[in-house]
């Protein structure tokens, strides 16, 4: 069982509060996602978690019992760390054998565990090895078979993926998605990457300056952003928003488009605009549009044979049932 | 350096240097060889002839030889015991947070700067003295009697004093090395439920063993040659209780005026010294690869 419920949590370092009070459930055996630009004090909401950083106010509870002031190896959870933080003087074996080591599990029962572990992650060539001589993905599925073992009642997740390269990053988020799948422990993921949150998270909750911004599935974030700033930081491309004169038009200070629901046409629409740089990606085509009278160019998502050159003039219609509209304070506007 | 004609010019560029070092290694080895094997008494000018293997015998059998080789290795091995233990323990109490840090980790390195001589007479006269020093002060005011350090337990009080001139070495090169320690790595051992001391045992001690290696090396090479604090404080007394090799080859040529002896005596600190270096190569030296 791993349901954690933050209640009131504050953190502050010194006079500084990085962490407002804040209130969050994680059910038992969800993926969460934290996603927020750097320094929005999600590293530390997952530390605060973990129990590596006090809390200075507020209560922390795993499975109803309050953990506030646990140690961190009495809390049930485990933590894979953005730089690993595997033991280099270690064999992988030993290094996935430690925390049971630790907890003084008998040996026969060690070997089972590392065994099925090496297994599931495909470290059973590698296990006599040590963590200097694998590649980062060996060591990320090092650090993570370290964390299975000791059957936590959930995973933490620092930035696990930030130190791969593009092409393993994919690989890697489809094994993590797949092992919450198998074993349906909870995972509390921490990011930046919002392609990360978007593919993986049952829940996602953003965050920006330590306050949450809004706490759903990917798909209600996506749909129905509740504030500018989650509109803009889901998505990619961006959501293009507009304010000025053209959002007043729809009886707002903002509204948002995402580039998908724009239609980009020569011979007519609602706004004239230039082309400027295009993105071919083969199955879709991005166009940076500069409209007049807008302040930054809008991204316009196009099928990947429409052909439009450097300083075209083209014509963009934004689909009105997909208008995001938000008030002065930055609030939607049902 | 790709290419063959750099590389020639770069060797005949180095050349001076290297025979320059080579000469100035080369030529005193090979006096002291050569006078190892000659009869040469300082009081006896003139009167140099060859003996062979004479000299070499009287050195290795003197008593004192092996008193001497004892001694250097208990004063070896107990500063050795002496700094890289402190030297841990200091390290990481100089490695938490508390206010005054800075002049602390500099206050700490002080003695390092002390000369030898100078601190060994400061230990004699002002700390081990049994009439005035502050040992025998706290002795007195305790009511017990003063201990006389260096007459009673002259190796221990040399060991101490060359300890103390040690350990800011090795606390410093410990404590940087304890700085470059990942802070996630101690972090997941702890949600890993290591408790401190096991952290200290499984991920701060194996993360040191390179620092102690060098530790080890580097204060081996100088303690082997400990003399400066010998001669300020017991002359090596009580009788041999107190002498090493260097000190015994010290007396041999330039007490008792035997420069043959002195050099048989030398030759044969070099080959034990080289033993030792083989020896701890093999032991420790592979803490130093990759």
């Amino acid at each position: 069982m791993g349901r954690i419920t933050l209640d009131k949590v504050r953190k502050a370092f010194g006079d500084i509060e990085v962490i407002p009070p804040l209130d969050l459930t994680i059910e038992d055996g969800e993926f969460v996602v934290f996603v927020g630009p750097s320094g929005c004090g999600k590293s530390t909401l997952l530390r605060l978690i973990a129990g590596l950083e006090d809390v200075s106010g507020g209560q922390i509870r795993i499975d109803r019992e309050d953990a506030t002031n646990l140690p961190p190896a009495k809390r049930g959870l485990a933590m894979v760390f953005q730089s690993y933080a595997l033991y280099p003087h270690m064999s992988v074996r030993k290094n996935i054998a430690f925390p049971m080591k630790m907890a003084g599990l008998p040996q026969d029962e060690q070997e089972r565990r590392i065994e099925s572990a090496a297994k599931a992650l495909n470290l059973t060539d590698y296990l006599d090895r040590k963590p200097g001589q694998l590649s980062g993905g060996q060591r990320q599925r090092v650090a993570i078979g370290r964390a299975i073992v000791r059957e936590p009642a959930a995973f933490l997740f620092d930035e696990p993926l930030s130190n791969l390269d593009a092409a393993l990053r994919v690989g890697m988020r489809l094994e993590i998605s797949e092992l919450h799948k198998r074993l349906a422990t909870t995972m509390v993921y921490v990011t930046h990457d919002q392609v990360e949150a978007m593919t993986m998270a049952d829940k996602i909750v953003v965050l920006r300056a330590g306050n949450i911004e809004q706490v759903g599935s990917p798909l209600e974030l996506y749909n129905r952003p509740r504030n500018v700033f989650v509109a803009g930081f889901i998505g990619s491309p961006k959501m293009n928003l507009i304010t000025g004169a053209e959002a007043a038009k729809h009886g707002a200070t903002t509204i948002g488009i995402r580039p998908e629901h724009l239609v980009i046409s020569t011979e007519g629409g609602a706004w004239k605009g230039e082309i400027g740089v295009s993105e071919h990606l083969g199955s879709d085509t991005f166009f940076h549009v500069t409209v007049n009278g807008f302040e930054a160019p809008l991204t316009v998502r196009a099928s990947g044979e429409v052909s439009l050159s450097y300083g075209d003039t083209v014509w963009l219609t934004p689909n009105e049932a997909n208008l995001h509209r938000f008030d002065a304070e930055g609030l939607r506007i049902a | 350096m790709a290419t063959k004609h750099s590389r020639m010019s770069a060797r005949l560029m180095i050349s001076p240097a290297v025979l320059l070092l080579l000469g100035w290694m080369l030529i005193p080895l090979s006096m002291t060889l050569y006078f190892s094997f000659l009869r040469y008494n300082l009081l006896m000018p003139g009167m140099e002839e060859f003996t062979g293997l004479t000299n070499y015998r009287f050195f290795l059998t003197d008593p004192a030889f092996f008193a001497a080789l004892w001694n250097t290795i208990a004063l070896v091995v107990g500063v050795l015991v002496v700094t890289v233990i402190g030297g841990i323990l200091l390290a990481l109490l100089l490695d938490q947070p508390f206010f005054g840090q800075g002049i602390v980790r500099i206050l700490v390195i002080a003695p390092f700067f002390v000369m030898p001589t100078v601190s060994a007479l400061v230990w004699k006269n002002m700390f081990m003295n049994p009439v005035n020093g502050l040992f025998a002060h706290a002795a007195k005011a305790l009511g017990l009697q003063p201990f006389d350090f260096l007459s009673s337990a002259p190796l221990a009080s040399i060991i101490g004093i060359v300890s103390w001139q040690w350990l800011p070495f090795a606390t410093l090169i410990l404590l940087t090395a304890l700085q470059s320690l990942d802070q996630e790595q101690l972090e997941a051992a702890e949600m890993d439920g290591a408790p401190w001391i096991k952290r200290f045992w499984y991920i701060m001690l194996p993360h040191l063993a390179r620092a102690i290696t060098v530790v080890i090396l580097i204060q081996t090479i100088f303690l082997l040659s400990v003399f400066a604090e010998i001669l300020v404080t017991t002359n090596g007394g009580p009788g041999t209780a107190s002498t090493n090799l260097t000190y015994l080859i010290y007396m041999q040529s330039l007490l008792q005026f035997d420069v043959g002896g002195g050099s048989a005596g030398g030759v044969v600190a070099i080959i034990l010294a080289n033993i030792v270096a083989i020896f701890l190569m093999r032991m420790i030296g592979k803490n130093l690869d990759a």
